[in-house]
């Protein structure tokens, strides 16, 4: 239902604002009104039958349901604000978005153009202040540049390593009027989205590959981005080598292959910890060496020649150095790799992962999962029940904290972008409004969110936006009544000194309730599989407000600024891999 | 392991000419609390493309990661990283005398032979002494002029060109250019 693109057609800067959008290939956007941006709000209601609006109850929400909505669909996220308050309540979206290369397109309305730099009503410097924390900040101040402004913050947020884009529309530009027409951009003299491949370099990669004994795969965000899925799998099974996954690269081979070892960091598994001071060849795709999952550098990984395939080249050697390093997209490096590896068989390499992780499953999962009769419920029991009722096509939202890291470790993954977290801003109050974003973009999978009672506080409004649009998100509270992460440092390095803590929380049922949302407490282990199961019976929002042993911690655990091999399987005692019994 | 080498690095940018260009390079510097020395923003050899050139004291690796941060910023074309030895380079100084001073004390036959220096405007009042050159070179003028109870001293950024014969901006826009080209044939 796209508007005719016919020229000289007088339109206002609004309009053509939300017909670009429209031809951008936007069909929702998340956002909030205010003075500087009614001009778009008086148009879009005129445009409502083809470019849907979410009205949230804060901006910080509109942008983090603009990435959910972006992370589940691969499409570029659209947010519109007002000038002031409005802009700068986008900016912890923006940083999250910025840090997990998420597209985005946010809409800030800024003053008049004559009153711009005169500390108006609600001006504050949106550019000076987004352009660090965004991939492009640019104000509109004339009418006639909005529809190439939109064109071309389209094209930057969504190519190359995508990032979110601020585009300041000064309220004159809303008001003017143009002519209407509208380009797309599909080149910028400043900027290669696609860098050609270096042939030289990939037979460089595949030789080092081929000459390995102990090689693995590191996955981030970048494989899931760029699509390269098949490629990877095709790769990993084509050469036999064990694949290990960053937190945001989950979901991008299945968590029940053969050849996925599981997550690399802090909270990660034993194999891949383990086995990355092991490797002699590790190829990192899309994924950048966060001191999460590195631990300490100078330590890290000292037997290994890296190959580093990333498109963006400001990540080579950032902190990690590599033997060679591919500038390309993703998917197109490692189609290029495929045809030029051999198989090696590397059996008893694979099979080391498989130990590590046995110790692992008996050392630290058994004890989460398996609690004794009468004692309170612990998130790892939660995730999994939820994960096997679920089914296939379900997508995990997170927050922040404890539930974070045990839903990263106890979903288990059946389809690509399936999980989606704050992985490099670390985000709390991401999680519910993400979640909301997520379901919207695919209304037809099961989307649940695990949640802090801390995380879930900090964007707790946006159950009014569930309820004015049904959005049929399953949101699990994992409630230990305290900031349980932090309470897992205080417990560990800090002398068990709960400092600010504890929470006293409200009754998030009734609370629900209150917004006309079913939802039901669990305190039993009994309770917990019927809840479930009436949590998943219908398309409706549910909540579930689970009463989770706040002692329970996140294991294994590498403390920050350790080598990865060194990891704790519990308080005070260590994993020793080479002296250890297999009972 | 020894803390790498800290030495004096000039960074040119290339970039559109748009506005808070200088603020997005800057910020890059701020981010990792390096000083920035001294800052010249010009037009450069092609038209429409701008450039900044810029020095701060910082190691090598860190430069390294600063310029490709740098450049991955979208409006910028490229950046480069260079020492004194990959460029030639000059600044211009200003400094500002009494010219009853100055006369008096038959300097400027000193001044202007050997120093270099030009006087750019003179009145009864003051007089205005141009000198482009290295920095110690300005500095040494300063420090002659001081007996003469100098009034304003200033010192412009740094300008610089490579010696490298490879002009690898021009080759960055042609290789632009031929993708430009690909893209409108699909
Ligand atoms: C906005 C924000 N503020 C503070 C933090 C620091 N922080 C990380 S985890 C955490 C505790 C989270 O508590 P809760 O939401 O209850 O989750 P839990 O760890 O108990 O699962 C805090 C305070 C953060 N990540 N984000
Ligand atoms: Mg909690």
């Amino acid at each position: 239902m796209k508007q005719d693109n016919i020229t000289n057609q007088r339109i206002s800067g609004a309009e053509a604002l939300v017909r670009s959008l429209l031809e951008a290939g936007a069909d929702t956007v998340f956002g909030y009104p205010g003075g500087a941006i009614l001009p778009v709000y008086d148009c879009l209601y005129d445009y409502a039958d083809r470019l849907r609006h979410i009205l949230v109850r804060h901006e910080q929400g509109a942008v983090h349901a603009a990435q959910g909505f972006a992370r589940v669909s691969g499409r570029t996220g659209v947010v519109i604000v007002t000038s002031g308050p409005g802009a700068a309540n986008v900016i912890t979206g923006l940083s999250d978005a910025m840090a997990d290369s998420t597209p985005l397109v946010v809409v800030t309305g800024q003053v008049g153009q004559q009153y711009l730099g005169s500390d108006a009503f609600q001006e504050t410097d949106v550019v000076g202040i987004t352009q660090p924390i965004t991939k492009w900040a640019y104000q509109v101040r004339r009418a006639e540049d909005i529809p190439a402004a939109v064109a071309r913050a389209f094209y930057i947020a969504s190519t190359g390593r995508p990032g979110p884009v601020v585009l300041d529309i000064a309220k004159d530009a809303q008001i003017g009027t143009l002519d209407w027409l509208y380009e797309p951009v599909n080149f910028i003299r400043s900027y290669n989205p696609s860098p050609e491949i270096d042939t030289k370099l990939i037979a460089e990669a595949a030789e080092i590959i081929n000459a390995a004994t102990r090689p693995m795969i590191l996955v981030g965000q970048g494989v899931t981005i760029s699509g390269a899925e098949d490629a990877l799998r095709n790769l990993a099974e084509k050469a036999s080598i064990p694949v290990c996954s960053t937190l945001l690269g989950l979901s991008a081979l299945p968590s029940d292959h053969r050849l996925m070892k599981g997550m690399l960091g802090m909270h990660g598994n034993l194999g891949p910890n383990i086995n990355t001071n092991r490797a002699d060849v590790i190829v990192a795709v899309g994924m950048r060496f966060d001191d999460r999952v590195t631990g300490n550098t100078e330590l890290y990984a000292p037997d290994a020649k890296i190959i580093h395939i990333d498109i963006d080249q400001s990540e080579f050697d950032k902190t990690v150095r590599s033997t060679v390093a591919v500038h390309a997209d993703a998917r197109e490096a490692l189609e290029a790799l495929l045809p030029l590896v051999t198989d090696a068989g590397h059996n008893e390499w694979i099979d080391s992962f498989d130990r590590h992780n046995r110790v692992e499953d008996r050392e630290v999962a058994a004890v989460e999962l398996n609690r004794p009769e009468g004692s309170k419920l612990t998130m790892g029991e939660v995730i999994s029940r939820v994960s096997e009722a679920i089914g296939d096509r379900a997508v995990a939202v997170t927050d922040v904290g404890q539930n974070q890291m045990m839903s990263a470790r106890y979903f288990r993954f059946t389809r690509p972008r399936s999980f989606i977290t704050s992985g490099g801003l670390g985000t709390m109050g991401f999680g519910l409004p993400a979640a909301i974003g997520a379901k919207i973009a695919a209304p037809h999978r099961q989307v649940c969110l695990f949640c802090g009672d801390g995380g879930f506080q900090m964007t707790i409004q946006e159950l009014g936006t569930i309820m004015q649009y049904g959005v049929g998100v399953k949101m699990i509270i994992l409630n230990n009544n305290f900031l349980g992460n932090v309470r897992q440092w205080q417990n560990l390095f800090y002398n068990r000194r709960f400092s600010q803590t504890p929470m006293l929380n409200p009754d998030f049922v009734r609370i629900a309730a209150a917004y006309g949302i079913c939802g039901e407490d669990v305190s039993e282990r009994e309770q917990l599989d019927a809840a479930i199961g009436r949590m998943l019976a219908d398309d409706r929002p549910y909540l579930l407000n689970v009463r989770i042993d706040e002692t329970d911690m996140v294991f294994p655990m590498i403390p920050a600024g350790s080598a990865v091999d060194r990891i704790f399987l519990s308080e005070g005692r260590i994993y020793n891999p080479d002296n250890w019994s297999e009972q | 392991m020894l803390p790498p080498e800290r030495q004096l690095f000039t960074v040119t940018v290339y970039s559109e000419n748009c506005v808070g260009l200088l603020n997005q390079v800057s910020v890059i510097f701020t981010r990792r609390c390096l000083n920035i020395e001294d800052v010249s923003a010009s037009a450069s050899s092609v038209p429409d493309i701008h450039k900044l050139t810029l020095t701060t004291w910082a190691d090598r690796p860190t430069m390294e990661k600063v310029v490709r941060q740098i450049e991955k910023r979208v409006d910028v074309i490229r950046a480069f990283l260079y020492t004194d030895d990959d460029i030639v380079y000059q600044e211009v100084a200003l400094y500002k005398v009494p010219t009853p001073r100055l006369l008096e004390s038959a300097a400027v036959e000193d001044i202007v032979r050997h120093h270099g220096a030009r006087i750019l405007e003179m009145t009864p009042d003051y007089t205005v002494i141009e000198k482009s050159g290295h920095p110690w070179e300005t500095e040494a003028l300063l420090n002659r002029l001081r007996s003469l109870d100098i009034r304003q001293f200033v010192r412009s950024g740094r300008v610089a060109v490579t010696k490298s014969p490879v002009e690898h901006v021009d080759i960055y826009l042609e290789q632009q250019r031929r993708r430009q080209l690909k893209l409108k044939d699909k």
